[in-house]
């Protein structure tokens, strides 16, 4: 083991995770978690089109590779004349694919809520939207905060995968100090420990997180 | 629509309210009339269909046919094609007590209170908390305004469950079964409530089981079978006296079951 690579090359990895991997994980689970809410609607919204729709998208993304959604994106769509930056494409298609498998986890989450609580809603007077948002949605939130948490644990450690379309994040960085100093080993052993770390803290927010919604739920 | 209902000194004027699931038709021709003030208790066996109309009037179920005129409304006449505004505009006339009590378990009792009014009803939040302090304390909770529906006993959720309906000033109070789900020994705070607001001149439609409850308090008695009402009127007639078979059965059951 080189000990003094491993230390020199520590920072520029972190650094990489910092800059690259956590922003575009950020990015892309919220940007996911926003159309993810839209396609639960769709699908529990009773309209056959609709819900067809979203079923066929959320079909589409679970049914592919995540590799395959990325070079269509990247290297595909310039063919096609649509050119887009690493940075950008890595978002859209992460995002696209975080929101195939959080949408089935928001629908579950919303219907365990009990119809009683619509019917509380709309028995004060509120209309369907406003139940949603008031009643129905801060209760899904807590039963949808550890299936979520696995998503976002998943799709940190995906990010690598942004690599191989020149984005800079954690691995990438590792890769090229790898194959400048040909210690594979070191370098990708030393790239994973950081993932490694970054998911444990992950982890604990989770926790936090559930402590906290907990007030949310009946017990 | 219909022209202006028969009974002028009705709340609430209910004639031929039809309602099926699928093929098994739950209300044949209901026909109902509450006076202000009045307190109407639904009786009947299950399946009868009494919660039904209850959910009716409240715009919980959406009937297939009959009329349902609020008192100052229009009559919705819903064999007709309603709009969905005239169908919901009679949900602002009453709120329902439910058997399970349906809080919202991620508000503290107070906000529970307070959601309709302030949310729905547009009205100041700090006149819509006065108010729900007092309703509060009216029914000896005011101390657990802060905490969760969870931290409560079965009778004091529907306490606040009362409170909650009580808070959008109604024209109409309808209770589902509201002391079903409870343990026996607090049942009584619950009916002691509703008694209250009975002497209050409350109107109110109670669907329940218990016949006493029903006739110290009821000023009528429906009684439900199969989808339609078979006998109504005093409850002592009702109850002690039924006119019907069907509703001697009834009475007989619940008071000797075994």
């Amino acid at each position: 083991m080189d000990w003094e690579l491993l230390r020199d090359s520590f920072w520029p990895i972190v650094r990489g995770g910092l800059t690259g991997t956590i922003p575009l994980s950020l990015a892309s689970f919220v940007l996911g978690l926003a159309l993810a809410l839209v396609l639960a609607l769709l699908r529990i919204s009773g309209r056959r089109v609709l819900s067809g729709i979203a079923r066929g998208y959320i079909s589409v993304i679970r049914g592919t590779p995540l590799l395959v959604q990325l070079f269509v994106i990247f290297y595909g769509l310039p063919s096609i004349g649509l050119v887009i930056p690493p940075w950008p494409s890595a978002i859209i298609a992460f995002s696209l694919n975080v929101a195939g498998y959080a949408a089935e986890i928001l629908r579950a989450a919303i219907l365990s809520v009990p119809k009683g609580q619509w019917e509380a809603g709309h028995t004060i007077g509120m209309s369907r939207t406003v139940t949603l948002r008031r009643v129905i949605l801060p209760q899904a939130a807590r039963v949808s905060v550890p299936p979520l948490s696995n998503t976002f644990i998943s799709l940190v450690k995906d990010t690598s995968l942004a690599s191989l379309i020149l984005v800079t994040e954690l691995f990438r960085e590792a890769q090229q100090i790898a194959a400048f100093s040909q210690q594979f080993m070191t370098l990708y052993l030393e790239a994973a420990l950081v993932y490694w770390v970054f998911c444990l803290v992950l982890s604990s927010g989770q926790s936090v997180l559930e402590k906290r919604l907990d007030r949310y739920v009946a017990r | 629509m219909l022209p202006a209902e028969p009974d002028p000194t009705a709340l609430l004027t209910v004639t031929g309210l039809e309602k099926s699931f699928g093929s098994n038709s739950v209300l044949k021709s209901i026909d109902l009339s509450v006076r202000s003030g009045q307190v109407v208790a639904l009786v009947g066996p299950s399946g009868s269909g009494k919660t039904t109309v209850l959910r009716c009037l409240n715009g919980l179920e959406v009937p297939d046919g009959g009329t349902v005129a609020f008192r100052g409304g229009p009559a919705v006449d819903f064999g007709a094609g309603v709009s969905r505004r005239d169908a919901l505009s009679l949900r602002d006339r009453s709120a329902m007590v439910f058997q399970n009590y349906n809080l919202f378990p991620h508000r503290t009792v107070l906000e529970n209170v307070i959601e309709g009014p302030v949310q729905v009803q547009k009205r100041p939040r700090r006149e819509a908390i006065a108010d729900a302090e007092r309703l509060l304390g009216r029914v000896g909770l005011a101390e657990k305004k802060d905490q969760h529906p969870f931290e409560l006993s079965g009778g004091q959720q529907q306490r606040v469950g009362i409170v909650r309906a009580l808070a959008l000033q109604p024209d109409l109070l309808l209770f589902d079964e509201p002391t079903s789900a409870l343990d026996p020994e607090l049942v009584g705070e619950v009916l002691t409530v509703i008694k209250e607001l009975a002497d209050e001149d409350w109107t109110m439609v109670i669907v329940t089981h218990e016949l006493a409850f029903a006739r110290e308090v009821a000023d009528e008695v429906v009684f439900m079978d199969g989808g339609v009402v078979v006998e109504h009127g005093h409850p002592d007639q009702v109850l002690r006296n039924p006119v019907h078979e069907r509703t001697r059965r009834f009475v007989q059951r619940l008071l000797h079951p075994f």
